[in-house]
């Protein structure tokens, strides 16, 4: 398996006893990427010969400052040793004073496992700063989200729309796709201020002002209630438009469901006793009570006399005064195109109907004798999720697919397993400073989905546990952590110091950090006073990477990982599968090349510091250590004792024979190796289809443990969990309150209601002075920052221009290819200037995470990147004024995406 | 085009000789001055043939090159210019007019291989004209006249004036064909467009990208990337000292070796920025797919 | 025009210019009978190497109707091509049973007359093992026995996300590849200099929907379900209040 996730053939010839690789090609066989493969994968060989490569640990010298990147090397046995006992003194004293974060890697299962056992709150991958808001967007509206957890089915649409995508995680699946749907004729239509790659082969370009698809999406939603273009069926059965909101503000349930006091709710934990407006008998009914049919419209009152109106008719509202005009003034795109988009939509979604001869039932014991699909696909990725509003955006697509009748069904949004999950996903975090114990492994997970202010991870005066603020009332959902807050809230000691950093897989202190400059500052400064005076504010790093980066220059320990090509994975059910519409999947890595010099595997480096800390899940209950290895671990670990689910989902059983659950089988890895390194479950037909209200979906699902429950997941075109923190910050809620000085922003930002504002860093800026947005996009041919030390691929990128509309650079000055400033209210990069009539007047774009810092990556001190390379990181902000975080209010997620500029000559 | 010093001394240098080689057969010249020029002319030609070889790869291999005389101008002259080395030192040792006049054959036919090389090919359109073969074998036989009354000067003053008057006559023919090509050069209309190299019909297409950024063999090979001014500075040092420099300097000394000498010396710098302008001057429409780095 | 003529089709409709094909063509051939492609400067200024293929980026139009070309090139395979008749060496050749054009590596003295006469700037010389190089069209797989038939394909195309690159025999009317060109408006490249190029483009196509006024006026209106479609007021005038019969 390549470096992501598609299957790769690896020729390798064999030279003095050594195997080398020679070639590497996609492999055929591989249901992902049916031998397709990349630039990068491509390159791969030169990725595992490049001079930036690890070899040995590496022990900052005594006497260096951290970013020079002056080491010794050491021995593993060294590296252990010292690691061991610092981490077993900090879990003995404080076990949250060990961080664990980790960047673009694939096994968030066995990292979240260590971290947990340890102890520690503080563990989060790169979600957070990544797209966490196109997972919390859109799970908590309809249980499911797009890359690997759900996507577009294009095989059967007929109308595509993609918001602000440029690669994506799943890219060659998506490319194969995007081919194959234009050639059988559907219509590609891209929302992007920018167009290249994907964008190129759209029919239609839709030029839009960076961070304003709320405003359109709203638009839509609203031209597609007011013309009547939406599913009304699908809305009214399989979303809770229908479901009755309580309409009494001066009520503590003021915006929450009605629900009927006696009926049965099922599960307690979703439960399934909200009412309806049935329009034929004129009356409330326990919603989906059979023969009942829902008002989606109207103003009643219950028995009690209590007044309610449909969630759909708040949505109606809620979007009427959104016209296409007023998107226009917002978005820059004409109120025509935003009317003729939304017709073409719904048109296209009624009258271009699928009818799939499946038979399947319903959560409600409904048999249907066919599924439907009504063709219209969407895709979206960091072009909503990477702004500070995107949460609301995201939920606000959820909502238009829904009304389209898309979700889960031919044509459409379909999901992959372990997706749908209910809303919220029952996994949660500890609710109080008390999960964290000494010498005890966490009091639940580090990460989860809170679904109302109980669940949220504070302090009794509603202050934050983790380094991150994750789960406080900062950020209530930030179900993926706040990784871009690590650094900075750890110098500042907000809410309280570290010990140990140890960041894998990252590069913190160059492209994946926000306000770049200031960041590696903070790694290298020192506390000016008291007992610890001129010991480092984070005063110990650990860096496990396999090259040579910018973030391992600042480590006081470097771990060197072996490459992808040398070490086993997996792509675990518990993790992020290589799922398919039509079943689970999952697959492993086997190493094709050894190790290059000391490298070792970062799971074997947490295999082995999770058995010299006698961690519960990694020794034996004598003390004596557990697993021989990964590999060993991967066969024989079990979520819980005896509970049949590990790590691999396939071949399990003594002899191999069961899947999904069942005992360890120590040929598991022999297994996958015979079979492409895949194992699939296909999914009977009648499984694949509207699974968020299949019966017989559920109840295999709960058989297989993917799920717990086997409730029906309604699209909550309406929510109630935002609801509840807002009747909290109106000081409605009977359970825990944010402190008063969240209060207001909580209220705000937690709108049941999909809303439009401007990204938050808008409010702090000067638009006059400030008045173009500046954003990155990932090079197709590139990963992030560490292709550059690949001879093949920095050929292509070998340094970056700011694309620049002429007339937007002519009127500064700036000629083609001159060198200029770019400028926002928090620093500054100079750089290079390419015309480009691709994008939006008011934007201006580059690469992501080209341009190096000199000293890195074993390249030659004039390399491009350094001399005319640049990253737009040193002018975006981590924090705003004021000292919160430069992240969506709801979610946490990252603003990347906001920051306003104004360029010059230089 | 990017002129490589090898081609532009090859060309020119023996030019040069072939040029003697003509003057001196033609006017029958004898003795010591017979054996000097072809001295000379065979050194112009073998610092030519040396000067070519940088140009190669592979020089070792060069011998292959004879091997497609019957589609390649290029084999031909490969062929042709060991023959003419030849007969030029066979001339010289046993001067003869059957000989002589093979020699002076093959000499023509150098002149065309040479040409014919760069008139040959279809798109680039500066060279593809009669007048690159003229204006090679004007301009070798201006400079090897020149060239053969500085000698004659020296050795043979009778026949100075003849062929510094003949140089006169010869350099400013090769001088209108030159000027004559660069007007026709100047009025050329590219006929390939990015409209036809990518296949799209519009009239506003850039290129972005051409998918290297550290430049490669087509960003070197074809496009000498010098500014604007040094190429119309080596079109005024050609215009300068193709022939009215020269030709000054005969005109004040038709007899004198030294300044014929030294009018031999201008020609010959103002040969070197002639071809180094012609191979500069030729646009191959490769480059059309490689303007822009992003 | 009747012998085998192998030839790829590039199809613009498709390509997003990833560049897998690139990387994929210098990873075959590095590996293979072409190989090594050598780079100077690998990891030092302005790096630079030998490709057989290129994927280039233009812009065509103005903002707002802009649209980006992503466009790969590699040798053409010209069916007639200039570069070969100038070769002195021989070392340039078309091959008679299929129409590739080659070059042999141990012939070849290196002196770029070929890459002159190629309009297209085709040919790239090593600038280490100074011979001239170029696409082969993966000769050293597509004759593979050893290969799976499926794979007996140029490294490239198999590479290709989006399929835009069909690989086939433009002389046989029933490939894959010439019924692309015949259907889809193949074109060749410069056709101004008659080397018809063996390569073929396919041009952009665009789906439009054109949405017709009643498209929006149903019956099965869904607001109509819900009481919300704009219901004949009583209080306006009428024809009632007028006339009488
Ligand atoms: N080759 C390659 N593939 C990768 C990666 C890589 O580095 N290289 N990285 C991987 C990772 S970590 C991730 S997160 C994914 C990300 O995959 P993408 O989400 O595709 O990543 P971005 O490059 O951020 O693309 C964002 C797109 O949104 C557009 N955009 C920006 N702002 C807006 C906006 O306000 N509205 C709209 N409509 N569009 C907007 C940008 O122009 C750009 O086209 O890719 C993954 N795949
Ligand atoms: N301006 C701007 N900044 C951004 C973004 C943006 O769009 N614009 N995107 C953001 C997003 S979505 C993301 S996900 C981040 C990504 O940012 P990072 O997570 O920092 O991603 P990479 O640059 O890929 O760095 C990963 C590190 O992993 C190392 N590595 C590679 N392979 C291995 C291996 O096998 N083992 C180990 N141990 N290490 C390895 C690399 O050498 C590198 O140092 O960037 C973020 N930063
Ligand atoms: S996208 Fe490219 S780099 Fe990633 S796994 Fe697939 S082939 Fe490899
Ligand atoms: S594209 Fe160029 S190198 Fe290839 S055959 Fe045609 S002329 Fe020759
Ligand atoms: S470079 Fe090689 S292939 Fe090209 S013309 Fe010269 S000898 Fe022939
Ligand atoms: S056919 Fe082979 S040699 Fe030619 S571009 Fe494709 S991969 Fe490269
Ligand atoms: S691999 Fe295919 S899609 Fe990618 S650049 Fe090459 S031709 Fe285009
Ligand atoms: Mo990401």
């Amino acid at each position: 398996m390549c470096a992501c996730r598609c299957g790769i053939r690896v020729h390798v010839d064999e030279q003095d006893g050594r195997s080398a690789v020679r070639y590497i090609e996609g492999n055929p066989q591989h249901p992902l990427n049916k031998g397709v493969i990349c630039a990068k994968g491509a390159s791969g060989i030169m990725k595992q010969n490049s001079p930036a490569r690890l070899t040995r640990p590496l022990r900052r010298k005594a006497g260096a400052e951290r970013g020079a990147g002056e080491f010794e090397p050491i021995s593993w046995e060294e590296a252990y040793a010292t690691l061991a006992a610092r981490l077993a003194a900090i879990r003995r004293m404080d076990p949250k004073k060990f961080a664990l974060f980790t960047g673009r890697d694939q096994m968030q299962a066995l990292t979240g496992l260590f971290a947990r056992q340890f102890g520690t709150p503080n563990y989060a991958a790169h979600g957070g700063f990544c797209s966490v808001n196109m997972a919390a967007g859109m799970i908590y509206t309809i249980g499911g989200s797009f890359w690997e957890f759900g996507g577009p089915d294009l095989e059967r649409a007929r109308l595509f729309v993609m918001f602000g995508t440029a690669e994506d995680h799943h890219s060659n699946p998506l490319k194969v796709a995007i081919a194959k749907f234009k050639r059988d004729g559907g219509r590609f239509i891209s929302v992007n201020p920018v167009r290249t790659g994907y964008s190129a082969i759209a029919d239609e370009w839709v030029p839009i002002r960076p961070g304003t698809d709320g405003a359109l999406l709203l638009a839509l939603v609203r031209e597609m209630i007011e013309q009547g273009l939406y599913d009304r069926d699908f809305v009214a059965r399989y979303s809770n438009g229908g479901q009755l909101v309580i309409a009494d503000p001066a009520s503590p349930r003021h915006g929450l469901l009605a629900t009927d006091e006696g009926a049965d709710p099922v599960n307690p934990l979703y439960p399934q006793d909200k009412l309806w407006w049935d329009r034929h008998s004129g009356r409330a009914v326990l919603s989906h009570t059979p023969g009942a049919d829902p008002s989606l419209f109207g103003d009643y009152r219950l028995a009690d006399g209590t007044r309610v109106r449909p969630a759909f008719q708040l949505l109606a509202d809620r979007v009427r005064p959104h016209t296409p005009e007023w998107a226009e003034a917002i978005t820059g795109i004409p109120a025509a195109t935003i009317r003729r988009l939304a017709h073409e939509m719904g048109v296209t979604a009624r009258d271009e109907k699928i009818e799939l001869p499946i038979a399947w039932t319903d959560c409600w014991g409904t048999e249907h004798q066919t599924v439907t699909g009504n063709p219209v696909a969407f895709h979206a990725m960091r072009g909503l999720a990477a702004h500070s509003n995107g949460f609301h955006t995201v939920r606000t697509l959820a909502i238009l697919m829904s009304l389209l009748g898309t979700i889960d069904r031919p044509g459409g949004f379909r999901h992959k397993a372990p997706f749908p999950r209910a809303i919220p996903p029952s996994a949660k975090t500890p609710t109080g400073p008390e999960g964290v114990q000494p010498d005890t492994p966490l009091a639940g997970l580090a990460l989860g989905w809170p679904g109302s202010p109980e669940d949220l991870f504070v302090d009794a005066e509603g202050g934050p546990v983790r380094i991150d603020k994750g789960f406080s009332w900062e950020y209530p959902l930030s179900v993926h952590g706040l990784m871009h807050n690590v650094i900075t809230n750890a110098w500042r000691g907000d809410p309280y110091r570290l010990d140990t950093l140890m960041i894998f897989m990252a590069n913190m202190a160059w492209n994946s950090t926000m306000n770049t400059g200031e960041v590696r500052r903070m790694l290298n400064d020192r506390v000016e006073e008291g007992e610890q005076r001129g010991e480092y504010r984070i005063p110990f790093i650990v860096v496990c990477d396999a090259f040579q980066s910018e973030m391992t220059a600042f480590a006081d320990l470097v771990l060197p990982d072996t490459t992808y090509l040398e070490r086993h994975d997996v792509m675990s059910i518990l993790d992020r599968p290589i799922s398919e519409f039509d079943g689970p999947m999952d697959s492993v890595r086997v190493p094709v090349v050894p190790p290059s010099g000391e490298c070792r595997p970062f799971q074997e480096v947490l295999i082995e510091l999770g058995s010299r800390l006698k961690l519960p899940a990694f020794a034996n209950p004598d003390g004596s250590r557990k697993y021989r290895d990964y590999p060993d671990f991967i066969v024989r670990h079990e979520t819980e004792p005896g509970s049949g689910i590990g790590f691999l989902a396939g071949w399990r059983g003594a002899d191999g024979a069961k899947s999904l659950r069942g005992e360890p089988n120590p040929e598991q890895w022999q297994r996958y190796a015979e079979n492409n390194c895949v194992f699939k479950h296909e999914l009977d037909p009648s499984y694949c289809y509207m699974r968020n209200w299949n019966r017989g979906y559920m109840e295999w699902a709960q058989r297989a443990r993917l799920r717990r429950w086997g409730d029906p997941i309604l699209v909550h075109l309406y929510s109630e969990v935002l609801q509840r923190f807002r009747l909290a910050a109106q000081g409605k809620w009977p359970g825990r309150r944010p402190p008063p000085a969240l209060a207001g922003r909580v209220a705000t930002y937690f709108d049941p209601l999909p809303f439009y504002y401007a990204p938050l860093e808008d409010q702090f800026t000067d638009k006059a002075k400030y008045p173009l947005a500046a954003i990155t996009q990932r090079p197709m041919a590139m990963y992030h920052s560490w292709d550059s030390q690949n001879a093949w691929l920095r050929q292509i990128h070998t340094h970056n221009y700011l694309f620049v509309n002429p007339r937007t650079a002519a009127a500064s000055g700036i000629g083609d290819g001159a060198w200029m400033k770019v400028e926002s209210q928090w620093g500054s990069v100079r750089c290079m200037s390419r015309y480009s009539e691709a994008v939006e007047p008011g934007t201006v774009w580059t690469w992501n995470a080209i341009g190096k810092s000199p000293g890195a990556w074993a390249l030659a001190p004039d390399a491009n990147e350094f001399t005319r390379g640049f990253i737009l990181n040193p002018v975006i902000s981590d924090t705003l004024p004021g000292g919160t975080s430069n992240s969506d209010p709801v979610t946490g997620q990252a603003g990347w995406y906001d920051v306003k500029v104004r360029i010059s000559p230089a | 085009m990017n002129p490589a010093w090898s081609v532009v001394l090859f060309t020119t240098l023996a030019g040069a000789g072939q040029g003697l080689y003509l003057a001196l057969f033609a006017a029958q010249a004898g003795g010591r001055l017979l054996q000097a020029g072809m001295a000379i002319a065979l050194a112009l030609l073998g610092a030519g043939l040396l000067a070519s070889f940088f140009h190669l790869g592979h020089p070792e291999r060069a011998w292959r090159a004879a091997a497609m005389w019957r589609t390649s101008w290029l084999s031909r002259e490969v062929i042709v210019l060991p023959a003419f080395m030849a007969l030029v030192l066979a001339y010289g040792l046993m001067p003869g007019m059957a000989l002589g006049a093979l020699g002076a054959v093959a000499c023509v036919a150098l002149f065309v291989c040479t040409g014919m090389i760069y008139a040959c090919l279809p798109f680039l359109q500066e060279w593809r004209t009669p007048l690159t073969i003229v204006n090679f074998t004007l301009l070798g036989c201006a400079s090897g006249l020149t060239a053969a009354a500085a000698l004659a000067a020296w050795l043979e003053p009778a026949l100075a004036r003849p062929f510094a008057q003949a140089a006169l006559v010869v350099g400013a023919l090769a001088y209108l064909g030159r000027i004559a090509s660069l007007a026709r050069n100047a009025r050329l209309r590219p006929k390939s467009t990015l409209a036809t190299a990518i296949g799209v019909k519009h009239p506003r297409i850039r290129q972005i990208a051409q998918g290297a950024m550290g430049g490669s063999f087509n960003t070197r090979e074809f496009f000498h990337g010098r500014p604007r001014e040094v190429v119309r500075a080596a079109r005024w040092t050609l215009l300068a000292l193709v022939f009215p420099a020269p030709a000054a300097l005969v005109l004040a000394g038709p007899g004198s070796a030294p300044l014929l000498a030294a009018a031999f010396l201008l020609q010959y710098a103002g040969l070197l920025a002639e071809r180094w302008y012609f191979f500069a001057e030729a646009k191959h429409p490769q480059n059309l797919y490689y303007q822009s780095i992003a | 025009m009747t012998t085998k003529q192998l030839a790829l089709v590039i199809d613009l409709n498709v390509c997003v210019g990833c560049h897998a094909c690139v990387t994929s063509c210098k990873g075959w051939n590095n590996a293979g009978e072409a190989g090594p492609l050598t780079d100077q400067n690998p990891y030092g200024a302005d790096p630079s190497g030998t490709f057989f293929n290129r994927v280039q980026t233009f812009e065509v139009g103005e903002f707002p109707k802009t649209e980006t070309v992503h466009f790969p090139k590699s040798c053409l395979h010209c069916e007639d091509p200039p570069c070969v008749p100038v070769c002195p060496t021989g070392a340039s050749y078309k091959r008679a049973e299929d129409g590739i054009v080659l070059v042999d590596y141990d012939k070849c003295i290196g002196c770029k007359y070929c890459s002159w006469a190629c309009p297209y700037g085709a040919r790239e010389i090593d600038e280490s093992q100074k011979v001239m190089k170029k696409c082969t069209l993966c000769v050293d797989r597509i004759y593979d026995q050893k290969l799976p038939e499926a794979e007996r394909k140029p490294a490239c195309v198999l590479a290709c996300p989006t399929s835009a690159r069909l690989f086939g025999d433009i002389h046989d009317p029933e490939s894959e590849a010439s019924r692309a060109i015949r259907e889809q408006g193949g074109y060749a490249l410069m056709p101004e200099w008659g080397t018809q190029p063996a390569n073929h483009y396919l041009p952009r196509r665009k789906t439009e929907k054109h949405l017709h006024a009643d498209e929006l006026v149903r019956h099965d209106n869904p607001l109509k379900v819900d009481g919300k479609l704009p219901r004949p007021d009583a209080g306006e005038p009428a024809l009632d209040d007028v006339t009488s019969w």
